[in-house]
């Protein structure tokens, strides 16, 4: 099933939690430039699929493959970063004593030729401005540059949000995991989300695997849609397929208006 | 445009703060020529400087990157050792180590090679010990260094090693910081360096812990304090991240150690207690955790307070009263318990909280009461119309 320009793919991964199976022999493929959304109930196992991913749980069997190379076990969630997959936290996770602009500029610290001596003797300014030159450009993009010397966890909710999917897109990388990015955005900043994640996908020639509740940006943007329910996926396929899938509508789709309603109160990783 | 002003107003706020440092050491070696040499004040500044190295030295690891260390006196006395083992002069090695034979070392180095051989050997036992315990994730660091300094403190005595360490004799007569001052022929001082000294070698430490703690590294460093999950899904590598704050930290308690011997002019491994630690982590405390300034003006209260303005309180009279049935030997570090737990619940987090005293905030808090009045005279003007 998998094309060749595959960037990230799993292969039966069950992920097992003492006896809480919360992935059960889960298969899927990311291709290049691609939009794909991971959607389902509560306690799915959505989250648990982007920590096995990035490397925060060791799977308990099943394979994560990044660019056609399979990634070892035991490999820490930096390394992985490294190779180019960034991620948002559902939870969000900015570093909140920090500065907007530290922020990004921690995610760049990974890619910043200096070491240790360099840095703290400040000589290699040339590379310093760089970073910080580009570092701004993220903000600006994000409408976030005139708050680069606030304290970050003074902005706003959805402002923060922003703020996480700028410091992911400051690793550089290939593939971008956003966990429920629209979550705590009012209707306004949803609808731009949309837009936005396709503007930053052509700008940064990203792929885009992302977890959302709110069915309306996930059937705009997503090229393919994959479907999961306690652990298992039950369908995958374009949004018109999933959205008449009568198992998708049973299991999911189905009792959307109340979760809808209730989503911006979930805090749940 | 908006750019360029603020980097020379940057730039401007820079040359405030160096000034501002500049005048603190003037103002100390001014003092240290017109003032006499017994008055308390040297103490303070003395034993002050040293403590504010070492309590920067553990703000960098507690306060800046998280991590819990209780290690502080174990590697100031591997500091200590280090320093005066090299720095006896071969003429004094047969009386200091007379026990020993004159000890089993029969040569000296300069006494600023001394200070980085101290820092360097502290150093490489904190990479020994992070090495396992550093990839553990939960806080095993604490037991680990705790009991690293304990085990320390008795090993330095054991007998088998005392043609190195003089067993559990004192090790003497290594240069002190009156070496420093500068005499005439006659042996009478002409200009006394033994306060500025350790101003200027504590001084240059912590410019390079700030230096640090504003790189990229010590970016890190605070994104693996503020949140270890995100700082290690944005490419950060914990373990190689810690392992250098660890490192860093305790070279820097190693050189605070070898001061501190300079200053003590003996050393002797028992005076390196796990209390001596928890003085550290108070002075860090009180003084902010996160803030470096606040470490500073922490050690030179605490010192000028245990060593000083509370004394008194030892012996008999304090404030005029004369009291010698309550105040008498003890009674200061009752009243020292009772000022910090007054600090401790009023200032919850320390004198300084985590924010920095610089010409940035006063020239920050001075435009504040400057707007406020602009603001009353403009509504006054208002009214007037
Ligand atoms: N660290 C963990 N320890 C134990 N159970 C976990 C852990 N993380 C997730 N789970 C369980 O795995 C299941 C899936 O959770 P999660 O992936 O967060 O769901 P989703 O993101 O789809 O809402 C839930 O039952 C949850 O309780
Ligand atoms: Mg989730």
């Amino acid at each position: 099933m998998a094309n060749k320009n595959t960037v990230l793919a799993i292969d039966n991964l069950t992920m097992k939690f003492g006896g809480v199976t919360a992935i059960d022999d889960l298969s899927l493929h990311v291709d290049e430039g691609e939009i794909v959304a991971l959607i389902g109930p509560n306690g799915a196992g959505k989250t648990t699929a982007f920590n096995v991913i990035t490397g925060v749980y060791e799977a308990t069997s099943g394979l994560v493959s990044f660019d056609g190379s399979p990634i070892q076990k035991g490999v820490t969630p930096d390394k992985i970063t490294k190779l180019g997959i960034a991620r948002t936290f559902q939870n969000i996770r900015i570093f909140g004593s920090m500065t907007v602009l530290e922020n990004i500029l921690v995610a760049k610290h990974m890619r910043t030729k200096q070491n240790v001596f360099t840095a703290t003797f400040r000589l290699s300014r040339a590379e310093e401005r760089r970073v910080r030159r580009e570092a701004e450009e993220l903000l600006d993009d994000q409408g976030l540059l005139q708050m680069k010397d606030e304290t970050a966890s003074s902005l706003p909710y959805g402002l923060q949000r922003h703020l996480e999917i700028a410091r992911a897109l400051a690793t550089d990388p290939k593939v971008i995991l956003l966990d429920e990015p629209a979550a705590g955005m009012n209707p306004q900043e949803t609808l731009e989300l949309a837009a936005f994640v396709k503007r930053i996908r052509e700008k940064h020639g990203l792929t885009v695997f992302i977890i959302e509740h709110h069915m309306d940006l996930v059937m705009q943007i997503s090229d393919r849609i994959y479907v999961l329910d306690f652990g298992k996926l039950i369908a995958n396929g374009t949004p018109k397929q999933i959205q008449t899938n009568k198992k998708v509508i049973d299991a999911y789709l189905g009792s959307i208006e109340e979760d809808e309603l209730e989503e911006t109160a979930d805090v749940k990783s | 445009m908006n750019n360029i002003k603020h980097r020379r107003q940057k730039r401007i706020l820079t040359i405030v703060n160096a000034a501002l440092v500049l005048a603190i050491f003037v103002a100390v070696f001014i003092a240290e020529q017109v003032l006499p040499q017994t008055s308390m004040l040297f103490v303070v500044l003395k034993k002050g400087s040293i403590y504010a190295l070492i309590a920067v030295s553990m703000n960098l690891l507690n306060g800046f990157t998280g991590l819990f260390s209780l290690g502080q006196a174990g590697f100031m006395l591997i500091g200590a050792y280090v320093y005066g083992i090299f720095t006896i002069p071969e003429e004094f090695r047969q009386s200091v180590y007379q026990y020993f034979d004159g000890g089993l070392i029969h040569f000296t180095v300069p006494i600023v090679i001394a200070l980085v051989m101290a820092g360097a050997a502290a150093a490489i036992f904190a990479a020994l010990i992070g090495l396992p315990v550093l990839r553990l994730k939960s806080d095993y660091l604490a037991i680990a260094t705790l009991g690293f300094a304990e085990i320390l403190r008795a090993l330095f005595q054991w007998k088998i090693i005392g043609p190195v360490t003089n067993g559990s004799n004192l090790l003497r007569k290594f240069p002190n910081f009156n070496d420093f001052n500068i005499k005439n022929a006659d042996g009478q001082v002409v200009l006394y360096l033994s306060t500025l000294v350790p101003f200027i070698v504590a001084g240059v430490c912590i410019l390079l812990i700030v230096l640090l703690i504003r790189s990229s590294y010590g970016r890190a460093f605070r994104a693996i304090r503020d949140d270890e999950i995100a700082a290690e899904a944005m490419g950060v590598n914990l373990f190689k991240h810690k392992q250098l704050a660890f490192v860093i930290s305790s070279f820097f308690a190693g050189v605070g150690g070898a001061l501190l011997a300079m200053y003590q002019m003996a050393i002797q491994a028992n005076a390196f207690t796990s209390a001596m630690t928890y003085e550290i982590l108070l002075i860090v405390v009180i003084g902010g955790l996160g803030s470096v300034t606040g470490s500073c003006f922490g050690s030179f209260l605490f010192i000028a307070a245990s060593e000083w303005w509370l004394r008194g309180l030892d012996s008999g009279a304090f404030l005029g009263i004369n009291a010698p049935g309550v105040f008498r030997a003890g009674f200061r570090k009752v009243v020292f318990a009772v000022i910090i737990m007054a600090v401790v619940l009023f200032y919850r987090k320390g004198i300084m909280g985590d924010s920095e005293f610089s010409a940035k905030r006063i020239a920050e808090r001075f435009r504040r009461i400057f707007m406020k009045r602009k603001s009353k005279i403009e509504a006054v003007d208002s009214i007037d119309n």
